[in-house]
C-alpha cells in the first residue's frame, strides 16, 4: 500500500477530547467508582499505543491480511443514473465478518493483549459486533464472553451460532427490554467483577471516556481510505455529501473523521424508532452524556427498528456535538423505506446491504428524488455491512 | 443535613426501592422501629448499572407500578420517619435540573443523596446544587480506588462515605477485603464510613462493622420483599441484624 500523508483535522473538529473526554458538553465518564481506574488505565494504554508506530503497523497489518482492507470504493453506476446523482459506496460489507465492526474490534483486541488482558467482554445487538469480537478473540487467543438480550438472541439466531462456532460464550440478558441497551448495562456490570483480566470491547462510539474517542479512531480507517479513494476517483477530490447510518454512530464517526476538515456535508441517518437526535433529550446512560430517548421522567425508552443494530436509544457523544455545532446534520428514515432500499440496491448494483446500511441508502434515494441533492452532486455512502444476516427479516417482509 | 447519629454502636442503614409495593412506606416505619439509624430510599431507574438482579427486579417492579420520583417524594413527604433519609438514584434522573431535584428532596425530608454513576470527577455541578439545598451528596469508594483518589473522594463526600465492599453489583457476595477499604478511608476522614454491597447475613454485617462505622443492607432485604415478606416480617429480620451488630457475638447465626 502506498501511504499518502493526510491533512489532520482542524483543531477542535473531531480531535482529541482531552482528559475528561468532552465533545463540547457531551461525553465524559459517568461510571461507578469501581470502573474509574479501569477506564483511566485504558485511556493511558490507548494514548500510548496510538502514538506507537509499532502498534499502528501491527494493526494495519491485521486489517490488511485478516480483515481484507482496504475495502473498495464502488461507483454505483446504475443507481446513480436512476437518481441523477453520483453515488459512491464505501464497501465495509466486504470487510471480514461482513461489517465495519471488525475495524474497531481488531484495534481493541490488539490493545487488550498489549495490556496483558486474557479475556474480552462485549455487548451485541444484531450480533455483528459479537461475531467480530469472537473472531478477534479466536485470532489473538483471547477468551470471549458476549452479552446479548434474549429478544435479540431470538431474532439473530444465525449470528448467535456464528459466535459459538468461533468459540465465544454467549450469555443471554434477561433484564429490562432484553435488547442492546440492556446487554450494554450487563456488560458494564460484569466488567466490574473482572477488570483485572478482562477488557470490555465496546462496539460503538459510546460508553465512558476513552471509548467514544478510541472507537472513532479505530474506525477512522474507513474515512481515511475513502478520502484517498475519492481523491483518485473524483475530479473534485472531495464528495459533496458524506452519508452513513447511525446506531451508536461508529461507522459514521469513522467515515466523518476522514472528511471533517473538508467542505463535504456530513449526514448521519438514524432509524426513526431509534432517533436520539431527532426525538431525544440530553441524558446520561452507559457512561456518557448525549442525546437519549427517554420519557418525561428520565426513564430510558426502548428503541424500535427493523434493523437490530440501530435499536439503541442513545447516540455517541461526538455526534451530539457535531450536530450542535452544525458540522453534521442528522436525519431519519422509517422502517417502510428500508426493504425497498435494499431491493433497489440489490437490483441496480448487485449488492445486498445490511438493513442498517440500507438506512443510508434510503435517505440518499429520498433526498435525490425530492431534489434536495442537487443534480449530479457526488454522494459518498458508507455501506456498513452486508445483508446476509437479515435474510429471515427480509423473507418475512417480502 | 444527614448527620448520622453518634450512638457508639454500629450504624444500620437498610435500603428500600421506593414504590416497590403500594404499602412500601410501611417498611420504613418497621425499619425505624427495629433499629435503623438511617434509611436509603432507591428512586428506581430503568437502567441501574450498579445493581444486581434483585434490585433490578425491584426497580422494574416499582416502575411497572407507574411510580415516579415525584410520586415517591410525595409519599415520603407525608410521613415522619424519625431517622435521616437518603435517596439513591442514577444521574439521568437528576441532571436535567439538579437544583430543583435537590430542593424537591429536601422538601420531602430527604437530606442525603447517593448517585452511583456519578464519580467525583463529574460531581461538581451536583455537589453545588445539593449544598445549596442542604442535601449531603455522599460519594462512593471502591476496592480499586487508588490511595490519592480515596483522599480526594473522602474530602469531597458529605454526610458519610459509602464504601463498596466488593468488585461487583448490589447483591454480590460480601468480600471481607471491603474491611481494608473501610479502615483506610476512616483514617482519611472524620465522617462515618458505611460498608455496603453483599451484606446478607448477620456474620457479614458483624464482620463489616468491625472495620466500618456501620453497614448498608440492600439486596438481602429487597429479595425478601420481592418474595412477599410483610412489613412486620421484614422488621423482624432487621431486628435480627440490629441485635447481631449490637452484641457482635461470635455466636451470631447467619
Ligand atoms: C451493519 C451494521 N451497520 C451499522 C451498525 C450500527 O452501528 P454504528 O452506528 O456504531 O456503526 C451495526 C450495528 O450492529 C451494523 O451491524
Amino acid at each position: 500500500m502506498t501511504e499518502i500523508a493526510l491533512p489532520r483535522p482542524a483543531a477542535g473538529v473531531m480531535s482529541d477530547p482531552g482528559a475528561l473526554g468532552r465533545f463540547g458538553e457531551y461525553g465524559g465518564r459517568y461510571v461507578p467508582e469501581s470502573l474509574i481506574p479501569a477506564c483511566a488505565a485504558l485511556e493511558e494504554a490507548f494514548r500510548d499505543a496510538w502514538s506507537d508506530p509499532r502498534f499502528r503497523r501491527d494493526l494495519d497489518r491485521l486489517l490488511a491480511v485478516h480483515a481484507g482492507r482496504p475495502t473498495a470504493l464502488t461507483p454505483a453506476w446504475r443507481l446513480s443514473a436512476d437518481l441523477g446523482v453520483n453515488v459512491l459506496l464505501k464497501r465495509e460489507d466486504l470487510a471480514h465478518t461482513g461489517s465495519h465492526k471488525i475495524n474497531n474490534v481488531l484495534g481493541q483486541a490488539l490493545l487488550a493483549k498489549r495490556m496483558g488482558k486474557t479475556r474480552l467482554l462485549a455487548e451485541t445487538g444484531a450480533g455483528q459486533h459479537g461475531v467480530a469480537t469472537a473472531t478477534a478473540g479466536a485470532l489473538l487467543g483471547l477468551d470471549v464472553t458476549v452479552y446479548m438480550g434474549e429478544v435479540d438472541i431470538e431474532r439473530q439466531a444465525l449470528n448467535v451460532f456464528r459466535m459459538k462456532m468461533l468459540g465465544a460464550e454467549v450469555v443471554p440478558v434477561t433484564s429490562g427490554t432484553r435488547t442492546l441497551k440492556d446487554s450494554t448495562s450487563e456488560a458494564l456490570r460484569q466488567w466490574v467483577t473482572c477488570v483485572d483480566e478482562a477488557h470490555y470491547c465496546l462496539g460503538s462510539v459510546m460508553g465512558p471516556h476513552p471509548y467514544p474517542w478510541m472507537v472513532r479512531e479505530f474506525q477512522r480507517v474507513i474515512g481515511d481510505e475513502a478520502r484517498r479513494q475519492c481523491a483518485a476517483e473524483l475530479s473534485t477530490g472531495i464528495p459533496d455529501y458524506v452519508v452513513a447510518c447511525i446506531g451508536g454512530g461508529s461507522n459514521a464517526a469513522g467515515t466523518f473523521a476522514g472528511f471533517a476538515d473538508t467542505g463535504a456535508q456530513l449526514v448521519g441517518v438514524e432509524a426513526e424508532g431509534g432517533a436520539a437526535v431527532a426525538f431525544g433529550q440530553v441524558g446520561v446512560l452507559h457512561g456518557f452524556r448525549s442525546y437519549l430517548l427517554q420519557d418525561e421522567n428520565g426513564q430510558v425508552s426502548e428503541a424500535h427498528s427493523i434493523a437490530a443494530g440501530l435499536d439503541y436509544p442513545g447516540i455517541g457523544p461526538e455526534h451530539a456535538h457535531l450536530r450542535d455545532s452544525g458540522r453534521a446534520r442528522y436525519v431519519t428514515v422509517s422502517d417502510e423505506e428500508i426493504v425497498p432500499a435494499v431491493r433497489r440496491l440489490a437490483r441496480t448494483e448487485g449488492i445486498l446491504p445490511a438493513l442498517e446500511s440500507a438506512h443510508a441508502i434510503a435517505w440518499v434515494i429520498r433526498a435525490a428524488e425530492s431534489g434536495e441533492l442537487p443534480p449530479w452532486s457526488t454522494v459518498l455512502v458508507t455501506l456498513s455491512g452486508r445483508g446476509d444476516k437479515d435474510m429471515a427479516t427480509l423473507m418475512a417482509a417480502s | 443535613m444527614t448527620t448520622l447519629p453518634r450512638t457508639g454502636r454500629p450504624l444500620l442503614a437498610p435500603y428500600i426501592t421506593g414504590g416497590i409495593r403500594p404499602d412500601w412506606t410501611e417498611y420504613l416505619h418497621e425499619y425505624v422501629r427495629n433499629g435503623a439509624d438511617a434509611i436509603e430510599i432507591g428512586l428506581p431507574f430503568s437502567d441501574p448499572i450498579l445493581d444486581g438482579p434483585t434490585i433490578q427486579e425491584a426497580s422494574d417492579t416499582a416502575l411497572r407500578r407507574g411510580v415516579t420520583v415525584r410520586s415517591i417524594l410525595d409519599e415520603v413527604a407525608a410521613i415522619d420517619a424519625g431517622v435521616p433519609l437518603i435517596a439513591m438514584t442514577y444521574y439521568n434522573l437528576v441532571h436535567r435540573d439538579a437544583a430543583a431535584f435537590c430542593r424537591d428532596l429536601a422538601a420531602a425530608g430527604i437530606h442525603g443523596l447517593i448517585v452511583p454513576d456519578l464519580p467525583v470527577d463529574e460531581s461538581a455541578p451536583l455537589a453545588a446544587a445539593a449544598a445549596s439545598a442542604e442535601v449531603d451528596l455522599t460519594l462512593l469508594v471502591a476496592p480499586t480506588t487508588p490511595a490519592a483518589r480515596l483522599a480526594e473522594i473522602a474530602a469531597a463526600s458529605r454526610g458519610f462515605v459509602y464504601a463498596v465492599s466488593t468488585m461487583g453489583t448490589t447483591g454480590s457476595s460480601f468480600a471481607a477485603s471491603g474491611g481494608r477499604l473501610a479502615t483506610e478511608v476512616r483514617e482519611l476522614t472524620a465522617l462515618p464510613v458505611l460498608l455496603a454491597f453483599g451484606i446478607a447475613t448477620h456474620a457479614d454485617a458483624v464482620t463489616a462493622a468491625r472495620s466500618a462505622d456501620g453497614v448498608v443492607i440492600g439486596a438481602a432485604l429487597m429479595r425478601r420483599i420481592l418474595d412477599g415478606c410483610s412489613p412486620a416480617e421484614l422488621g423482624a429480620v432487621l431486628a435480627g441484624f440490629r441485635k447481631a451488630l449490637d452484641e457482635d457475638g461470635s455466636d451470631c447465626v447467619p
